[in-house]
């Protein structure tokens, strides 16, 4: 009697387990499948995008020759006299972005080699969350800072600088990406194996000596790498331009004078009273393709020198 | 006189008691071989000489360590003068990712020489020193990292040569090599004591005998028994000693 019942509850149990195990695999494989989706939906908002800016700037350039778009030096199209050339834009943004990358990247590596060679563990640890905050605040507050801040202290020292020009926002723009310069940076600089620095100390060499002769040279694919990632936000930036850069329609490269940078110019854009389908609307997209190929580039560059950085920075 | 001696020395890594009471004298141009079980504070005594512990935070140490009679952990003497003074050549090879020259430069460089001529023939006599140069006398200009492990440890030896030692620190230098590469690593220890004073650890018994003059070992942050090689492997005195030469434990 006692033998038939827990023979049974055995079977039971043995039942139970199998039920148990075939309802795990079932949950592992729905668990599964909703990552899978989160993945992809984000792989498919990227491919949308793409499709829709190259349908839209072919609209484009069925009207406007891309040999135009790429040699003019004028950039009208809302005017009655329309040019169509990129230039303008081209140049705003690559002079507000130098003057970012002229601002942050020094003193960012500086503060970077002096996070990671000399600060002591506690001033290190309360240094970072400052840079974190730098890192969170609105672009917009950025921008009045430019203009309304900056802008005057500039005019004290260049009187002839606009009210809009490029110095302010790319002044401001490297202030922003400060942290990203720093922080990835210090990354680079603290991955460098211990036994390249004790092997520079046990030379002679200063901590200064070991810092730029020996730990700098061995993270300077990554800091190269973290220059370009800086490069490309501040290519992306919008509204700190969009606020205190001004609008421009000749090639310029005076820094002191109001200049468009393509960013700047699609929030002018779609902002205006512009008709959606024309000619006028459709720069945007053209102005768009160009913008995301310039930073899909930088951030390929980027990746890649990161990636090889990894497999020879390691220890 | 000794060259390098610690007197009375105490070590602390924080609550660490890493060195207890270790008084040891070594004497010029001889091989002195440190061996002991693992964490008895072998690397940590080596790294007294060069002052390489001062790179760590919360060491405390006690005691006298004096290199030519002079305490060199006396505020008036400059770290940099007593690593260029005391080499020392690391487990793991590590050469700089750059040439091949300018590894061996390197410390001649950090030191404020600018002669051209003195740099390339102090390279020269250096990497020949460490037994490297026809192997790699064509290849200058090629990154250090390009060349084998056993070939990158001769050149990090010739790195501490160049800027004239006298007395050169090897913790486990050929531990991370093949038995080819080791056994040249050997033949050059014998080479390089006719003129520097060196200080070995490792756990390879048979190099200890083989390289060493005189053998000190450790057990526990103590220093257990120091005497002539021989002695400590064919005579120890210690019983700990014994048990460790013979494989018992360790
Ligand atoms: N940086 C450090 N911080 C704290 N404790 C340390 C540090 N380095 C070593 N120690 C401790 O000091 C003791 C001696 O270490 P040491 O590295 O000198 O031993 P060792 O004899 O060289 O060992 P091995 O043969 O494994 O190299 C060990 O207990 C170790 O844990
Ligand atoms: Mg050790």
């Amino acid at each position: 009697m006692s033998i038939e019942n827990t023979e049974i509850e055995t079977d039971k149990d043995l039942r139970f387990g199998l039920n148990r195990r075939k309802y795990v695999y079932a949950r592992e494989r729905f668990i599964h499948g909703i990552l899978l989706m989160c993945a992809l939906v984000s792989v498919f908002t990227t491919i949308g995008i793409i499709v829709v800016l190259m349908l839209q700037a072919i609209e484009f350039f069925k009207v406007v020759s891309i040999i135009d778009f790429l040699t003019d030096t004028q950039w009208t199209p809302l005017f009655a006299d329309k040019h169509f050339g990129i230039l303008p834009l081209l140049s705003g943004t690559l002079l507000t972005s130098v003057i970012a990358l002229l601002v942050s990247v020094p003193i960012g590596l500086v503060i970077a080699i002096y996070l990671s060679e000399y600060a002591a563990v506690p001033v290190r640890k309360s240094v970072k969350p400052f840079l974190e905050i730098l890192a969170g605040i609105p672009t917009i507050v950025y921008g009045y800072f430019a203009l309304i801040t900056v802008t005057p202290l500039l005019q004290t020292i260049f009187p002839t600088i606009s009210g809009f020009n490029a110095l302010s926002p790319g002044i401001v723009m490297g202030i922003m990406i400060l942290p990203l310069v720093t922080s990835l940076s210090e990354d680079a600089l603290r991955s460098v194996p211990k036994s390249l620095r004790e092997g520079g100390y046990a030379l002679g060499a200063s901590k200064l000596q070991v810092s730029l002769s020996i730990v700098f040279p061995s993270a300077f694919s990554g800091i190269i790498a973290s220059v370009i990632l800086a490069f490309s936000r501040a290519i992306g930036e919008t509204m700190i331009v969009a606020i205190a850069a001004g609008q421009s329609t000749v090639l310029n490269a005076n820094p002191l004078n109001p200049v468009s940078t393509m960013t700047a110019y699609i929030v002018q854009v779609s902002q205006g009273d512009t008709p959606y389908g024309t000619l006028a609307y459709n720069t945007i997209f053209a102005v768009a393709i160009t913008l995301f190929l310039f930073t899909f580039f930088l951030n390929i560059i980027s990746f890649r020198i990161r990636k090889r950085f990894l497999a020879v920075g390691g220890d | 006189m000794f060259k390098v001696e610690t007197k009375n020395l105490n070590l602390h890594y924080g609550t660490t008691h890493a060195l207890k009471g270790v008084t040891m004298g070594i004497k010029e141009n001889n091989v002195v071989a440190m061996i002991g079980p693992s964490g008895c504070g072998k690397s940590t005594y080596l790294r007294l000489f060069n002052r390489m512990n001062d790179l760590i935070d919360n060491v405390k140490i006690e005691g006298e360590v004096l290199f030519n009679g002079k305490d060199i952990y006396n505020g008036n003497i400059r770290v940099e003068e007593i690593r260029k003074k005391i080499g020392m050549v690391f487990q793991k090879p590590n050469p700089f990712p750059k040439s091949i020259f300018e590894n061996v430069a390197y410390g001649l460089r950090v030191n404020g020489v600018n002669n051209k001529k003195f740099i390339e023939e102090s390279v020269e006599r250096s990497l020949k020193n460490a037994a490297l140069w026809d192997e790699v006398k064509d290849d200058l200009k090629k990154s250090a990292l390009s060349i084998s492990g056993g070939q990158q440890q001769r050149l990090c030896i010739a790195r501490a040569l160049a800027v004239e030692p006298s007395v050169i620190l090897m913790d486990e230098p050929s531990s991370a090599l093949d038995p080819i590469s080791n056994a040249k690593i050997e033949e050059l220890i014998y080479e390089l004591k006719k003129k520097y004073t060196i200080i070995i650890v490792t756990h390879n018994m048979q190099q200890a005998a083989r390289v060493s003059d005189r053998t000190a070992f450790f057990y526990l942050g103590e220093l257990i028994e120091y005497n002539d090689t021989k002695e400590i492997f064919t005579n120890p005195k210690n019983e700990r000693t014994q048990n460790y030469i013979t494989g018992r434990f360790g």
